[in-house]
């Protein structure tokens, strides 16, 4: 176990530095920063000792490594917008995005098995039917519409949700969260339903077709036949077997979640890293750039690797080298 | 002694949009305390139907429509879904084909085991994992204090249905459907299997109906056999009679198309022909476009089982009355 965990850590590295290069060709080859943070008047002493001070006079390959050096410590700049550390303002940024991405991943996950579940057990009933019809919205309708009507309808018509925020936040040292006050909570269901929809449609939908594809297996029909419950055939022997694929990808999602929080963090003015990085994007903040770039790939090995661990937990025929197989 | 279990003139349709498929029609048979018999016949002749509808689990829309089925006397094919799957596995025990599809993977085989006990039986759980122990080395598992912690594909097919029979066996019901046991088994394993449910079958006083298209399998275990084709019931009787002198044409057809092991054949004696579909029964007899000694009646009236001695043949050569009308095909018999 230990060494495949090591194997996949490995194996991340060379990830890692190609998204590093990817990065750091950004900083190189688009735009110029330098004109960017000189502003309209400067003196070319000034123009020289700036390139100088980003480093901008070096060879590539020197720039390169350095940036690798300065990554790896978590050191990515400083941001020509607000000419602050890039690693100060991701972390200030990253709680609201992280308590968001969490929530819709816990609706997309809690909703998504119960209603796949349901329309898989009882797939002739209206009710199948409506959360199928539902689910195509979901599926079809992108995420900025889903948020503005949810903004129309709740905030704008009803009044009972706030349109843009994050509410009152709490301070746990560098750790901002709004979980703690009720203004937070409200401000966090909108953005959370319009960020999970897609995902728990995703999901309802897979664990669906799972579901009916394991309720005809033998398995299951001996399970019938040998008198089990129907609480102890649906949730336990059909649910659990299929949890592999549900896994796989509900996991991908999350990170789907994480990285495309933009989209929604922009719709309700969410002060989350997706704001900060479209904020970077109009200003051609390139350090902010990479570094999320760099972030969001961090993320999507870390998720990955907790998948295959998750894949061992549930199903045993992947665990190897546990008691040899047995003869007639 | 009073059957285990009876079957009366059972019933089994399908639903579909172009109407309604007859799977099963008029079928009946009795099984005794510690009796095997055993249901041969082609692919689709409805022997695994019969199991399934015995277990009450046949795959909707099929629906029994008519019959009944009782065990130990008390009627079973209408009870509703609780009362019957506290039966199943209690008192009907079931083995199915393919061992390598029919464990959970996900399951150790003494969680398998221990929840299929505690569903029927108040067991606490030591209890339950020392029985589960006792019903591995029941069916041969070697070192079964440790295997019983394993996962289904820490096991070889043979051991697998070893393992499935201990299932069907474990809370030591009354009656065994086992749905063709030994057909995804290894040729060599299967004998052993058959002498594992024999011995087993024959231990517990439990009854048997084993579904099969294998007649070594057949001649091997049965004390009894049914032939079924189309749906209904060609032949029953004594498996030796049955073997030996088979008397519907169409079991007599499956006899001879065993190969004999004692000498060399050119051909291998077959049925010309093939079943019918569900939707296609021939009127009469269903098998008459396929006989040798087909005549007139055959294709309009249908046969009801008759004596012929030695077995009961729904056929009607072994009527009285067709004899005066078809004597040119008496030839043939």
């Amino acid at each position: 176990m230990f060494a495949f965990i090591l194997s996949r850590i490995l194996q991340a590295i060379p990830v890692m530095l190609v998204v590093a290069l990817i990065s750091f060709a950004m900083f190189a080859y688009v735009g110029d920063p330098v004109s960017i943070m000189l502003g309209q008047d400067f003196t070319e002493a000034q123009r020289t000792q700036l390139i100088k001070d980003l480093g901008l006079d070096q060879s590539f390959l020197m720039q390169f490594s350095t940036f690798i050096g300065n990554a790896a410590q978590g050191e990515f700049g400083l941001s020509y917008r607000l000419s602050r550390p890039v690693a100060q303002l991701i972390g200030e940024r990253a709680p609201a995005t992280l308590e968001l991405a969490i929530c819709a991943a816990s609706i997309a996950l809690v909703v998504g098995v119960a209603m796949g579940v349901y329309t898989g057990l009882y797939r002739n009933s209206w009710l199948s039917r409506a959360f199928l019809t539902f689910s195509l919205v979901g599926v079809s309708l992108p995420p900025f519409l889903i948020g503005i009507l949810l903004i129309l309808i709740f905030s704008v018509w009803l009044g009972w949700l706030p349109s843009f925020g994050r509410g009152e936040v709490v301070q746990f040292g560098w750790w901002s969260t709004g979980f703690l006050t009720w203004s937070g909570l409200k401000a966090l269901i909108l953005p959370a339903i319009t960020l999970g929809l897609f995902q728990l449609t995703l999901i309802m939908r897979l664990v669906r077709s799972e579901m009916l594809e394991v309720l005809r297996t033998d398995y299951i029909k001996f399970a019938r036949a040998r008198g089990l419950g129907n609480r102890a055939i649906n949730f336990g022997h059909a649910l659990k077997n299929t949890l592999v694929p549900v896994i796989t990808i509900a996991g991908l999602q999350l990170g789907g979640i994480i990285a495309f929080a933009i989209v929604t963090e922009t719709v309700f003015q969410w002060p989350g890293m997706g704001l900060l990085f479209i904020q970077s994007v109009g200003a051609a903040d390139i350090p902010v750039m990479a570094a999320y770039l760099m972030l969001i790939a961090l993320v999507f090995v870390g998720i990955n690797l907790v998948v295959d661990l998750l894949y061992f937990l549930v199903d045993p025929r992947l665990r190897v080298g546990r008691g040899a197989a047995g003869g007639h | 002694m009073p059957p285990i279990l009876e079957v009366r003139d059972l019933r089994v349709e399908f639903p579909t949009r172009r109407g309604t498929l007859t799977a099963l029609d008029g079928v009946s048979f009795d099984i005794a305390p510690g009796e095997v018999l055993g249901v041969v016949g082609e692919s689709g002749a409805g022997k695994s139907m019969t199991g399934a509808a015995i277990i009450g689990l046949l795959e909707p829309p099929g629906r029994i429509a008519g019959g009944q089925i009782l065990l130990s006397g008390k009627r079973i094919d209408n009870l509703p879904y609780e009362q019957m799957r506290r039966i199943r596995g209690r008192e009907i025990g079931a083995i199915f084909q393919d061992p390598l599809t029919t464990l959970n993977p996900l399951y150790t085989v003494g969680r398998q085991l221990i929840e299929t006990m505690q569903t029927h039986l108040p067991l606490s759980d030591k209890e339950a994992r020392q029985r589960a122990i006792g019903w591995l080395e029941m069916v041969g598992i070697p070192a079964a204090a440790q295997r019983v912690d394993s996962y289904p594909h820490e096991f070889s097919g043979g051991m697998r249905q070893r393992v499935v029979i201990s299932l069907a066996l474990c809370a030591e019901p009354k009656l065994i459907v086992a749905d063709e046991p030994t057909t995804a088994l290894d040729v060599s394993i299967q004998a052993q299997i058959i002498a594992l449910l024999k011995t087993l079958a024959r231990e517990k006083r439990t009854a048997m109906m084993l579904v099969t298209h294998d007649m070594g399998v057949i001649a091997e275990t049965a004390d009894r056999v049914a032939v079924m084709y189309a749906g209904r019931i060609a032949e029953i009787g004594p498996v030796r009679s049955v073997v030996k002198s088979a008397k519907h044409p169409y079991s007599a057809g499956l006899m001879a198309s065993i190969p004999p092991l004692d000498r060399k054949v050119d051909h291998l004696a077959g049925i010309e022909g093939s079943m019918p579909r569900l939707s296609a029964i021939p009127q009469g007899c269903a098998f008459n476009p396929r006989c040798a000694h087909v005549f007139a009646r055959c294709r309009i009236e249908r046969p009801e089982l008759l004596e012929t001695g030695s077995t009961r043949a729904a056929c009607w050569l072994y009527d009285p009355a067709s004899e005066k009308q078809a004597p040119e095909v008496m030839r043939h018999v």
